[in-house]
């Protein structure tokens, strides 16, 4: 037995295809993921007790319970409650949602690790709550919240495999497809490896690069 | 018609009750210095000016315009809609201990800000103001700095410019030199006596003694939450004082502040 990654790569095309739908389906849910997060952030914080406490609870329950087998609720679950989804639907919505607890979480300490005397000088300027969001909490929370996030889009890069599971066309369900069918396993898995490694390689600089550039922009010392 | 008034103003957190039915009339330009000993209610009588803390009781109000709260035909207190308490607020600045500027904005940023947004004056016209007010802290020449690149004195001045802004009537400054070396003290200061100069009506909490004495036209004592002396400096500070003013000076003397008094 060699190893022998030319039997694999000569599915060039449809890898190509496949790593495709892998970067798609991150970069829509990562997006996706944030909105969501950044919207039950702050409902949470100004919409009382009555909107805080049930998305508390939705949060706590994506938080502490497997992606894969929200995956399968979802796919499987779904058309009890009349929610048919196409897999790669069910997968970006999923991986969503799962992003969004984790969001949620990262957005509502960046909020409130905002000065509270950074917002007065501003009420005192007569801004309004949302103008302060705006202009004042958002800008100030990025600098604070971009290492966890960035994190957080690594992860989610990764939990980008699980959705092969339920069939979604992406890279790790086509490159162990093709790997099965050779018995090419080892290459096929080595492949994949390197891809997610390079994506999140990427991410990690982009995010590095970026937090240079903010650094001046954080509170004085 | 006084620029600030306070009718029985009391404000209490939980179980304690920081301010006592507080009474205070400020006429148009007058400098009004409050001093007493920590704890004694003077950020807190502050802050209710600015509404940043509602009283619990008592009302206040602008230039005859009431602040947040009004007697309403029943004679109790109403709360007034948001539209109005805004209205009045941009009627006074603010300026705080530790600055507060927005880390994510230059200084011509901090200062052009409220002009954008609140006001919503095109960036230029915006910017042009702000430049201007920059020039009158002595600042102009570092409009592009961030915050994090600027001194505390700095800072502060930047902070004055911004409250300066929207060009409010009155002025509220909260212990602004009280995390300033004793060097950067002094510019601070300037810039505030030059406000005073102008005509501009300001109520200062400070341990500035010095500055109380030389700039301030009238002198608040607060103890425990209670306004226990006004007047004057020459009236205040005159010997025989008020024991509660003369054990809270003895501290000043101790630090070596005698020559100033």
């Amino acid at each position: 037995m060699t190893f022998d990654l030319s039997l694999i790569l000569s599915y060039g095309p449809e890898l190509l295809l496949a790593a495709a739908a892998t970067f798609g389906i991150w970069a829509a849910g990562s997006l996706a993921a944030v909105a969501l997060g950044f919207a039950i952030a702050l409902a949470r914080r100004y919409g009382g007790f009555l909107v805080d406490g049930p998305l508390r609870l939705l949060v706590e329950i994506v938080r502490g319970t497997p992606f894969l087998v929200q995956l399968f609720l979802l796919y499987f679950g779904g058309p009890f409650i009349g929610l048919s989804l196409e897999p790669t639907e069910a997968g970006l919505l999923g991986l969503s949602i799962y992003g969004a607890a984790y969001f949620a979480e990262i957005f509502r300490a960046g909020l409130e690790a905002v000065p509270r005397s950074h917002v007065e000088s501003a009420e005192c300027l007569g801004f309004t709550r949302w103008q302060i969001v705006r202009r004042i909490l958002v800008p100030e929370m990025t600098v604070l919240v971009l290492p966890p996030c960035v994190n957080m889009f690594i992860v989610l890069i990764k939990e980008t495999a699980i959705l092969s599971i339920i069939t979604v066309p992406e890279l790790t369900l086509v490159i162990t497809g093709i790997g099965s069918k050779y018995y090419a396993f080892v290459e096929a898995l080595f492949l994949l490896a390197l891809f997610y490694w390079g994506l999140v390689e990427l991410a990690s600089r982009l995010g590095r690069l970026l937090e240079a550039r903010l650094a001046k922009l954080s509170f004085a010392a | 018609m006084s620029a600030i008034s306070l009718q029985g103003v009391s404000k209490r957190f939980g179980e304690t009750e920081v301010l006592h039915g507080i009474d205070l009339e400020i006429p148009p330009g007058e400098v009004v210095c409050v001093i007493g000993p920590s704890g004694s209610g003077k950020s807190t009588l502050l802050r209710c000016i600015a509404f940043l803390e509602e009283p619990t009781a008592g009302l206040i109000s602008v230039y005859g315009e009431p602040l947040g709260f009004a007697l309403g035909p029943d004679g109790k207190r109403q709360r007034l809609p948001r539209a109005r308490i805004h209205a009045v607020r941009s009627h006074i600045g603010m300026v705080f201990q530790q600055f507060n500027l927005w880390p994510h904005m230059t200084a011509l940023g901090n200062v052009s800000e409220a002009l954008k947004t609140v006001r919503r004056l095109p960036v230029k016209e915006a910017e042009a103001r702000a430049m201007a007010q920059l020039e009158k802290v002595g600042l102009a020449h570092h409009a592009g700095h961030y915050p994090s690149q600027l001194s505390g004195g700095q800072q502060q001045r930047v902070a004055i410019a911004r409250a300066l802004s929207l060009d409010p009537k009155i002025m509220l400054f909260d212990e602004p030199t009280s995390s300033l070396d004793p060097e950067l003290t002094g510019e601070v200061l300037n810039v505030m006596r030059a406000l005073a100069a102008d005509g501009m009506t300001m109520v200062v909490v400070s341990h500035e003694i010095g500055f109380a004495a030389s700039v301030g036209r009238r002198i608040v004592f607060l103890d425990h939450g209670r306004l226990l002396l006004q007047g004057g400096p020459q009236e205040v500070f005159r010997k025989p004082r008020h024991p509660r003013l003369d054990q809270f000076l003895d501290t000043y003397l101790d630090r070596g502040a005698a020559m100033l008094l």
